[in-house]
């Protein structure tokens, strides 16, 4: 689409009615031209939406970093990866240019477009959303490995030597339909919905430039004290998250999370890493494993959270503690204690799944969708990889997914997601 | 991006949205004007004649079909099978209409069940075809042949009565394209003979015919449109004839691998989409 017509697009968008009314129909449908989505992208695309913070339950979409990292975590995600099928470096940013209204406006609670007056069109949102509020939601966009050796996209001198997929760790029992991608979208909501919803409309907006290589629905329960968010818990009941870096402290998230100038690529800056695991839990196994020995494979107490032989959730592991036989308190071998060998640091920031059952045995399908946000993906490595072949919960669970995404720095008001990559 | 600041504002502020109650009323009052008054009746005449023409075709291809059942000719019919059935597939939108006779001709063994009928009511296509290719017979079917040949004459004969509207011919286009996603793609259409890539093609066709008649009406309202569509009706064209022998025979389904069927799939819902908005042309 040229200048001109996008002009005209968006001019004739805006006084589509008062057309209507003067000119009679006829006129104004030659006027208002296209309604087709690469044409209702594009005539967005070029438009500014601002964040709406006068919507209940909103996330601001703007800001140095993108929304769904430090974001308090919601009870709902909806992720996809994605594999791109442009053929040009233009169009994958028109696609990014024209995914930005449409991200601000589903952040807002707003349908992606206005509504349709026309009967015989298929209606531009999918309309699921109408009627429930903006649901905290947040969209995060990433770029995985892949994109970058896509040689007609012309972006191989800018990938970010530290993007690769990761190594095979022990165990891994990686599942090819559930792993890497050339783009991410994370959406998160507290009402499950509108993260689908979000997922559904980028992606049906997109058709013909993108297809689905994977997705992952999951959730969170996050139990309430006092008006206090608490830890929320995983399938194996255990508190997941305690661990985690304050995101309320900036130095500690500059630390941990976002790259600094001269810590990658400069199109990074502010950007951060997302590392997604998909995790089989053997809910049935580990049901019929004793509590005591639970608590030993974790390095915790299941319900309090504390460290084994203490009461506080946050209290300090102290790993060296022994009993009274001299062996230590909090066993070697437990996931806490191998994850805390290293100095490494993530934000992990995971949601449940359940997806039926598995067709071959008879099990629920269920597990950790796992996704950890650091500067660089070795954070996360050197951790997988001192948790070994001798973390005690590996019995219990099988890495069946993994991929990496660089996830852009923050979207300011007047530019669109990705564009420090696309004018690098 | 400056002429955008406006109308950004007005979506942001929900003032378009929501400051429109008094002129949402006079929108649907012109736009039911609007549907009256767009001239469409070359197209929707071209479209019958269209119809009318396949269904010619339709019952030559079954009279042969039936010939060749009775006669025992087993061969040959499961030749004339998939061919005869594109006439049917490509004008769907019509012969749906007969809410009786589409069943009678078409009915797959599955949907009689999902209707509480029994095996006895079966009756059609779908019914010869079991003979064909699982019993590998065609005696006790002779009076199937007949009835089909009757109903596809019937079906021939009542098409000269349908009124041919912009909504038969809009909505239609996508609803032979959600053939092709719900029973095509998946090998259920033709579940003992694995021809459904013939009804695919067929599919598409038909939705290509009503494109083709409404081209020139999509290019007034929006040229882009037709560009993408034309673009889209090449590529799931062009991934078809990869399994075409050139002389119009198509592998069997079972042939396909699952990433055959992935690719096809999204090709089609690439295409789905954008002609899923050639309604334009009503406004």
């Amino acid at each position: 689409m040229n200048t001109k017509q996008s002009d005209n697009l968006l001019k004739n968008k805006m006084n589509r009615r008062q057309m209507l009314k003067l000119t009679g129909a006829g006129t104004a449908g030659v006027l208002i031209g296209a309604t087709g989505f690469g044409s209702v992208a594009n005539s967005f695309g070029y438009s500014i939406v601002d964040d709406n913070m006068t919507a209940t339950e909103k996330v601001p979409f703007y800001g140095s970093h993108q929304s769904g990292i430090v974001t308090n975590v919601q009870k709902h995600i909806y992720f996809a990866s994605l594999n791109v099928i442009v053929t040009s470096k233009e169009e994958l940013k028109d696609l990014f240019e024209m995914w930005t209204p449409l991200a601000v406006r589903m952040m807002n609670g707003e349908e992606i477009a206005e509504p349709t007056t026309n009967s015989y069109v298929a209606a531009q949102d999918t309309g699921e959303a109408v009627g429930l509020s903006a649901s905290n939601l947040t969209i995060t966009f990433g770029v995985g490995p892949t994109l970058f050796e896509k040689s007609k996209l012309g972006l191989g001198h800018l990938k970010p030597t530290e993007l690769e997929a990761l190594p095979h760790f022990p165990k891994d029992q990686l599942d090819e339909s559930y792993s890497s991608g050339d783009l991410c979208i994370q959406a998160c909501a507290d009402d499950p919905q509108v993260a689908f919803h979000a997922v559904r409309n980028l992606i049906r907006s997109a058709s013909g430039k993108v297809i689905l290589k994977w997705t992952q629905a999951g959730f969170n329960s996050i139990p309430v004290e006092k008006n206090k968010k608490q830890t929320p818990r995983n399938l194996f009941a255990f508190k997941d998250g305690t661990g985690n870096p304050n995101v309320n402290d900036t130095k500690e998230m500059n630390d941990v999370v976002w790259v600094q100038s001269n810590e990658s690529v400069p199109w990074m800056t502010g950007g951060t890493y997302l590392v997604a695991r998909r995790i089989q839990m053997h809910l049935e196994t580990w049901d019929r494993t004793a509590l005591g020995e639970q608590e030993a494979t974790f390095g915790r107490h299941r319900d309090s959270g504390a460290p084994i032989g203490k009461t506080g959730e946050f209290e300090d592991m102290e790993l060296a503690r022994k009993d009274s036989s001299g062996n230590p308190i909090i066993p070697t071998t437990s996931h806490v204690h191998l994850a805390k060998l290293v100095d490494d640091r993530i934000l992990r920031r995971s949601f449940s799944y359940s997806s039926g059952m598995d067709p071959k045995t008879g099990v629920f399908d269920a597990g950790l969708l796992f996704i950890s946000f650091q500067k660089h993906p070795k954070q996360f490595i050197n951790i997988q990889n001192s948790l070994g072949r001798i973390d005690k919960l590996n019995e219990y669970i099988t890495h069946r997914g993994s991929a990496t995404f660089a996830c852009f720095p923050g979207i300011q008001k007047g530019s669109f997601v990705g564009e420090s990559l696309f004018k690098a | 991006m400056k002429k955008s600041a406006f109308i950004s504002s007005l979506f942001a502020t929900g003032i378009l949205l929501t400051g429109c109650g008094n002129t949402n009323e006079k929108v649907v009052e012109e736009k039911n004007t609007t549907e009256q008054t767009v001239e469409l009746s070359k197209e929707l005449e071209e479209y019958k004649s269209f119809a009318i023409d396949q269904m010619d075709q339709f019952v030559t291809e079954t009279e042969k079909f039936v010939v060749a059942v009775k006669a025992g000719e087993i061969e040959k019919a499961k030749e004339i099978y998939p061919n005869a059935r594109m006439y049917f597939e490509r004008s769907e939108p019509i012969a749906e209409s007969f809410g009786d006779l589409d069943p009678r001709i078409d009915a797959r063994l599955a949907d009689l069940k999902d209707e509480g009928k029994t095996e006895a009511e079966w009756t059609g296509y779908h019914k010869i075809e079991y003979g064909l290719w699982v019993e590998n017979t065609t005696e006790g079917y002779e009076n199937t042949a007949d009835q089909l040949l009757k109903d596809a004459k019937e079906l021939r004969a009542r098409v000269e009565t349908v009124d041919v509207t912009p909504d038969l011919m809009i909505t239609g286009a996508v609803d032979l394209l959600n053939e092709v996603s719900t029973s095509k793609i998946s090998g259920e259409e033709e579940i003992f003979s694995h021809t459904d890539l013939y009804d695919f093609k067929a599919n598409i066709e038909g939705a290509e015919k009503i494109f083709i008649i409404l081209k020139d009406r999509i290019k007034e309202k929006d040229a882009n449109l037709v560009g993408e569509l034309e673009q889209k009706f090449k590529n799931i064209n062009s991934l078809l004839a990869k399994y075409e022998d050139g002389n119009g025979v198509y592998v069997s389904y079972e042939e396909l691998t699952n990433e055959d069927t992935k690719t096809l799939s999204e090709a089609v819902n690439q295409l789905g989409e954008p002609l899923s908005q050639m309604g334009i042309i009503m406004e």
